[in-house]
């Protein structure tokens, strides 16, 4: 089957430092892989290269076949950016809502400016998202007012108003309270049923084991290891993929 | 102590009116100068960041020169001299150039924190869904900083509002230099002092008050 | 253009405020410090509601009123019910008891940014709360306050040249009076500002320093 998303020689430095070396990478529609790997392996900056957060220093990035970032040969800028970034949703690991909107708004507000939606049409998109992260009981709070765990839910929400063909979740549970990280996985996996195409970043290993279908290893800014993952999670054959994942049980 | 009050009575109605002219024209002279510095401090704010090192740099300069030399003494150059060199203002807009001058640096300041204020994360999630840098500007981020810069520049404006008295030292007719001619007129500078003094107050009280609610 | 004889003579009568301008600065900034540390603490670790009102009324009195009224209040206007003070008296009070507001707000923020722990800790290990503000709060309160302070004392230079509308005898009086006598008002007026400049930038530099040191530390 063709790939959704392909990656060719993706590589990152800041200035003499190397984060990224040469990722090459391709995920099939449906697919849900799971990127794990100590930190500073540069799993989150992979992530943040694939919608141009970060620029990449080299590489090629195609969604769908449209090569992201570059047209005619040159570097696109933000502003050109923008439509083919609505076409990838990006969670955070610190959620980052928008504290001067309510939790309606923020997912609405995407859906208006972007896509033109009428103020109706958006809210009632905006909603039917937080039906989907079950988080409708919120929609008038603003977002301070809601746990961590509520926050990141809205975030997704959010990402899911634009339709993407492909999500992108950074971390999206590192920075919650141990007793709000199921209720996002959860939502997330919810999602995975649904057969969206998601790469996740992660350190929940036994959610990555049961939700993606491959896991990716990173280490020093190579994929070290990958495979079907309860190959790499249970069986892992490379040492460095081995004293990672001993170290992370424990 | 009889007698300290009883001029406030005596002449009530002769004050009044004279002071609440000179109100005006404070609350005028301060309003003008303001808007101003909020231009001038715009300009420096974006000098400031400007990819020409001649522009960042004048603006760094700019704003070590007025943090370091007084109001006063840039109003005196400005009314009394430079009609030297063949440049004259009237009092009032001399008055005006010469508060915005010197309060765009602090003007630019709050709104460079403001900015600052706002995590990059904003912008990205901005980004990420698709809006254009003008758009998460104008949406996710113009409206965050505006937010955060209201207490600050209410506390500007009371600053700016106390230092435009310093215009009746080069003859702008507001609340001082009323007070004055007052003051030599009745020969009550005490109480005529005091009452421009509560004329400010009135002013500027209200503008506290609100920048500190909103600062919690 | 002035010739270099002009702006020796300029520089000259100017220079004579320049001592003056700093004795006022110096004594304001003490006095100023001073009285704001001290109603600072009583702001802060009192609890009587009559203390507390007071403390308010006084920063709400200098906040909102411009030091040019309070200079004439003081100067002119006592003296219109016999309190004769000097031109000099006049300034370094006024400048003063301004500064003492700003200066207590200074203060207090730097004891608010100490954690609630810190007392507690210090009364844990039986500390009288007289020691515990004395030798725990006091000194790291006093670290955050210095930038604080720093700036204060630059605006405080800048300041000085209001009290050349009550005839004390520093830069910008005599700029003033030179102007009568001069027609070089553009190189009298901007030699002033110079000066001015010249006196505040060793300060805004030590604050720079003290930003940059205790940035690090807070974070």
């Amino acid at each position: 089957m063709d790939a959704l998303l392909r990656v060719t020689g993706l590589r990152k430095a800041y200035g003499p430092v190397e984060v990224l070396k040469g990722i090459d990478l391709s995920v099939r529609p449906g697919e849900k892989i799971a990127l794990i790997g100590p930190s500073g392996s540069g799993k989150s900056t992979c992530l943040r290269c694939l919608n141009f957060l970060e620029k990449p220093s080299a590489g090629q990035i195609f969604l769908d076949e449209e090569e992201i970032g570059v047209r005619n040969g040159r570097p696109m800028s933000d502003r050109e950016l923008a439509p083919q970034r609505s076409e990838m949703g990006m969670v955070f690991q610190l959620f980052n809502l928008w504290p001067h909107l309510t939790v309606t708004e923020n997912v609405a507000i995407a859906a208006r400016k972007v896509r033109g939606l009428p103020a109706k049409e958006a809210r009632e998109l905006a909603l039917e998202m937080l039906a989907k992260v079950h988080m409708t009981h919120r929609a008038d709070a603003s977002p301070a007012e809601l746990s961590g765990g509520q926050q990141q839910r809205v975030a997704i929400a959010r990402a899911l108003s634009q339709k993407p063909k492909l999500m992108l979740f950074d971390e999206p549970t590192s920075a919650l309270d141990p007793e709000l990280v199921h209720e996002v996985l959860k939502v997330i996996e919810e999602l995975a049923a649904e057969g969206r195409t998601m790469l996740i970043v992660t350190h929940e290993i036994a959610f990555a084991r049961d939700v993606a279908d491959r896991v990716l290893f990173l280490d020093g800014g190579v994929i070290v290891e990958e495979g079907p993952a309860r190959n790499v999670i249970s069986h892992p054959r490379e040492p460095r993929t081995q004293s990672f994942l001993k170290q992370i049980r424990h | 102590m009889n007698s300290f009050f009883q001029p406030f009575f005596e002449y009530a109605n002769e004050w009044a009116p004279q002071l609440g002219e000179a109100m005006v024209n404070t609350a005028l002279l301060s309003v003008s100068g303001f808007a101003l510095s909020l231009v001038f401090g715009l300009l420096l704010l974006l000098a400031q960041g400007s990819d020409y090192a001649l522009i960042s740099r004048f603006a760094k300069l700019y704003i070590t020169v007025v943090r370091g030399v007084p109001l006063l003494a840039v109003l005196f150059l400005i009314y009394f001299g430079l009609p030297g060199i063949g440049i004259t203002f009237d009092a009032f807009p001399a008055a005006v150039l010469g508060l915005s001058l010197c309060f765009a640096a602090q003007v630019g300041e709050v709104l460079r924190a403001g900015l600052k204020a706002v995590p990059n994360g904003q912008r990205e999630a901005a980004l990420s869904v698709g809006f254009t840098p003008s758009q998460s500007f104008a949406y996710i981020v113009l409206p965050q900083v505006l937010r955060i810069v209201l207490s600050p520049m209410l506390v500007t404006f009371v600053s700016l509002l106390k230092d435009s008295s310093l215009a009746s030292l080069i003859t702008v007719d507001e609340l001082v230099l009323t007070g004055r001619a007052m003051a030599t007129e009745y020969f009550l500078p005490l109480q005529i002092y005091i009452a421009v003094g509560l004329c400010y107050f009135v002013i500027a009280w209200p503008f506290s008050l609100l920048s500190r609610r909103l600062a919690r | 253009m002035p010739g270099i004889e002009t702006l020796h003579f300029v520089l000259e009568g100017l220079l004579a405020g320049v001592g003056v301008t700093m004795l006022v600065t110096v004594c304001a900034l003490l006095i100023g410090t001073a009285f704001g540390f001290a109603l600072s603490l009583v702001r802060e670790f009192t609890r009587s509601r009559l203390i507390h009102f007071s403390v308010d009324a006084y920063l709400e009195f200098f906040r909102n009123i411009p030091a040019l009224t309070h200079l004439f209040i003081l100067y002119f206007g006592l003296a219109s019910i016999g309190l004769r003070l000097s031109a000099l008296t006049a300034a370094v009070l006024g400048l003063g008891l301004i500064g003492a507001a700003s200066t207590c707000d200074i203060f207090r923020a730097g004891f608010r940014a100490l954690p609630r722990g810190q007392t507690e800790a210090a009364l844990a290990a039986g500390f009288t709360p007289w020691q515990t503000i004395q030798f725990i709060l006091m000194p790291q309160a006093m670290r955050v306050a210095l930038p604080g302070l720093g700036n204060f004392a630059v605006q405080l230079v800048k300041d000085t040249s209001v009290v050349s509308a009550i005839a004390a005898p520093e830069i910008m009086f005599y700029a003033r009076s030179m102007v009568t006598s001069s027609f070089q008002t553009t190189l009298i007026y901007t030699t002033a500002a110079v000066l001015y400049l010249l006196l505040s930038l060793p300060l805004m530099q030590g604050v720079r320093l003290l930003e940059r040191h205790y940035g690090r530390t807070k974070g």
